[in-house]
């Protein structure tokens, strides 16, 4: 059995460049230099988990994050990690030939593989909206789940549903975990992920033989205990009062917070702010817009992207809270008053006179 | 229009203890100051001129919030502690008697009286059966669905790892995500709004046209019959 620096080797990776790989990878999951030869040893001694990485119904945008890793050393060192097994858009063979390696992997490495998943299974119409080989992806899923050590629910779609499951959904696009429920799952959302925390997670995955330790909604800690307004450079402006009010104003050229036009980073859970994208270069909120929440469940349904509150559709309109309470508030103001009308009204004709003073004589009608 | 009463005329009683009175007082300004502070959070004043570190206007505003918060729920505590140890009316906000006849029937007489079809139901030393209906379903519940919920997102500010956040992160899982707790938190406010809007009109109408001292009661303790 290859160990991962074999197959590395294998690549064409200078042993150099595989330990500069090493200590990225441990900076990067924020474990510290101590870290580094413990990567190393494990990379050089453990035998290879493979990891097959099914597609369901997806736009392909976590591939394409993926692949573009910022470290070019990260990018190459991971997928040669993985890209041997199955990927149906990134690996050579297709096919016939494509399933008969999934299916030579999975009796091969029975319970020893991870499975890694982008999109999701749409159950209506029998799961005909995504057929994978001849037949629907649900089962796909279902059967190469089954002898998986754990599953990695790549993005929003994976982990919450995103677009796809969007109302009215009608396909019934449902997450991972609601088809997959006997498995350990890690769910890496984001639409797409950021490259690093991809590549992150599944080195840490692959090298430390154990699932990274997950927040309340099985979310790697080390990627999504913050939310993007924790570590937003805005920060600042947010805490002074500063804000932008329109996207033409000096505010906005300022570069203050976004938080009046909508910026969803205070409910938000992602490294955007921390690791950005593109190697680092910039993100959403640094370019002049709003976070939009793409990392959060069902963020598609929860309104304008550019009102902070999500919207609340009852009855079929489309209000927020303070509208709401606002009506309410007028509402329940002029019953009190037409109340206290009536009250007054009553009082005067039935002559009753204010008892607060005994000494005032009841002046009784008539 | 006839004044007869049931009770003897100058009958007074003790009924709400210095400690119910001096939470109630407490209680009612953290409310204010948290309805202000949390609609500013989620709808900020004008922008500030300048740079950002002359101006710290939303950490002021946050900072009352969160501090009018666990003074509101230390509060909270300490009158439910006071429930176990005070007279019987302390206990009143923290049980409706919805399986008493009396309570229904007291209630329709008080509900047609409201609707000025029914006569002015006899008066009684503790809440009427409508006020502690609104006082525990209303005031009660909500007061303690905004204590979860606001220790809730304020553990998402303290991060994770902080007592708040693992005493109360259940929360945002339980009620989808982030954002909907943000709503449900700013819809909470309306409630309690609208419940105060009811509740001092109720006690100022009942002080003037009732027939016990009703605001009085809140300040001295005593509730008395007027002639
Ligand atoms: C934020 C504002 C307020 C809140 C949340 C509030 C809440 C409450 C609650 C929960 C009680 C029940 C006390 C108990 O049984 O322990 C109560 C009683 C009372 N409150 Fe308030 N209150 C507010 C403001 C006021 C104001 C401004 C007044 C005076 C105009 C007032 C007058 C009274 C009176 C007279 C009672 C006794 C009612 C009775 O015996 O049935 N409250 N209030
Ligand atoms: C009667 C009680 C309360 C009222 C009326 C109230 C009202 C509000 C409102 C309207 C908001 C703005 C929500 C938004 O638009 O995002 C808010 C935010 C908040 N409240 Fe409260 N609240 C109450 C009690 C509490 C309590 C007990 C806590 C506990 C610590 C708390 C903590 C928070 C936090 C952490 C936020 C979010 C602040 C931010 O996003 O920067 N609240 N509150
Ligand atoms: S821009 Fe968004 S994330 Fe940044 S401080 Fe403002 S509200 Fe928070
Ligand atoms: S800033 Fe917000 S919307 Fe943009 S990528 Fe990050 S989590 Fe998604």
């Amino acid at each position: 059995m290859e160990t991962f620096y074999e197959v590395m080797r294998r690549q064409g990776i200078s042993r150099r460049s595989f330990l500069k790989f090493c200590s990225l990878t441990a900076t990067s999951l924020g474990l510290g230099p101590a870290f580094m030869p413990k990567i190393a040893w494990a990379m050089e001694n453990k035998p290879r988990t493979p990891v097959l990485w099914l597609h369901g119904l997806e736009c392909t945008c976590c591939s394409e994050s993926f692949i573009r890793s910022a470290h070019p050393l990260a990018k190459d060192v991971v997928l040669s990690m993985i890209s041997l097994d199955y990927d149906d858009t990134l690996m050579a063979a297709a096919g016939h030939q494509a399933e008969a390696i999934l299916d030579e992997v999975m009796t091969k490495y029975k319970g020893n593989y991870i499975l890694a998943v982008e999109g999701n299974p749409p159950l209506n119409q029998d799961g005909m909206s995504c057929i994978i080989g001849g037949k629907p992806f649900v089962e796909q899923l279902k059967r190469v789940s089954r002898d998986a050590k754990a599953i990695i629910s790549w993005g929003s779609c994976a982990s919450w549903g995103c677009v796809q499951a969007a109302k009215p959904n009608p396909t019934q696009a449902v997450p991972i975990h609601k088809v997959i429920t006997d498995k350990p799952i890690i769910k890496v959302p984001g639409c797409p992920p950021i490259a690093e925390v991809m590549t992150g997670v599944i080195t840490y995955m692959l090298t430390f033989d154990r699932i990274p330790e997950l927040d309340r909604q099985g979310r790697p800690k080390m990627f999504y205990s913050q939310r993007i307004h924790d570590k937003c450079y805005r920060r600042p402006n947010f805490d002074a009062g500063q804000f932008v009010e329109s996207w033409d104003d000096d505010a906005a050229r300022k570069g203050y917070c976004l938080y009046k036009v909508g910026c969803k980073g205070p409910t938000t859970y992602n490294a955007c702010s921390t690791v950005r994208w593109n190697g680092g270069t910039s993100f959403p909120i640094q370019s002049g817009h709003g976070c939009i929440g793409c990392s959060e469940e069902g963020f598609w349904d929860k309104g304008s992207f550019y009102q902070h509150l999500s919207g609340i559709n009852q009855f079929g309109v489309e209000a927020n809270a303070d509208e709401i309470g606002l009506v309410a508030g007028v509402t329940v103001g002029a019953a009190i008053t037409a109340h206290a009308a009536v009250t007054a009204l009553k009082r005067a004709s039935n002559g009753k006179a204010p008892t607060t003073s005994p000494d005032a004589p009841a002046t009784r009608q008539e | 229009m006839t004044q007869p009463t049931q009770s003897p005329l100058d009958a007074s009683e003790y009924v709400y203890e210095a400690p119910v009175r001096l939470w109630h007082w407490i209680n009612a300004a953290c409310i204010v100051v948290l309805a202000i502070t949390g609609y500013l959070i989620g709808s900020p004043l004008a922008t500030q001129p300048g740079e950002a570190s002359d101006h710290f206007v939303m950490g002021y505003i946050r900072f009352a919030h969160f501090s009018a918060a666990y003074i509101f729920t230390i509060a909270m505590i300490g009158r439910a502690y006071w429930a176990l140890v005070g007279n019987h009316h302390a206990r009143e906000l923290f049980s409706v008697p919805l399986t008493s006849k009396v309570y229904w029937t007291d209630m329709l007489a008080w509900v047609r009286y409201y609707l000025f079809i029914g006569p002015t139901p006899k008066p009684m030393f503790g809440h009427n059966p409508l006020s502690r209906f609104a006082m525990f379903f209303i005031f009660l519940l909500s007061s303690l669905f905004m204590i979860l919920t606001g220790f809730a997102l304020y553990g998402e500010g303290a991060q994770m790892g902080s007592w708040q956040e693992r005493t109360f992160g259940w929360v945002l899982p339980l009620l989808g995500q982030s954002n909907n707790v943000h709503v449900l938190h700013h819809l909470g406010m309306w409630v309690i709004v609208l419940f105060v809007m009811f509740h001092i009109y109720a006690a100022v109408r009942e002080e003037i046209n009732g027939r016990l001292s009703l605001v009085g009661a809140m300040i001295s303790g005593y509730k008395t019959f007027k002639k």
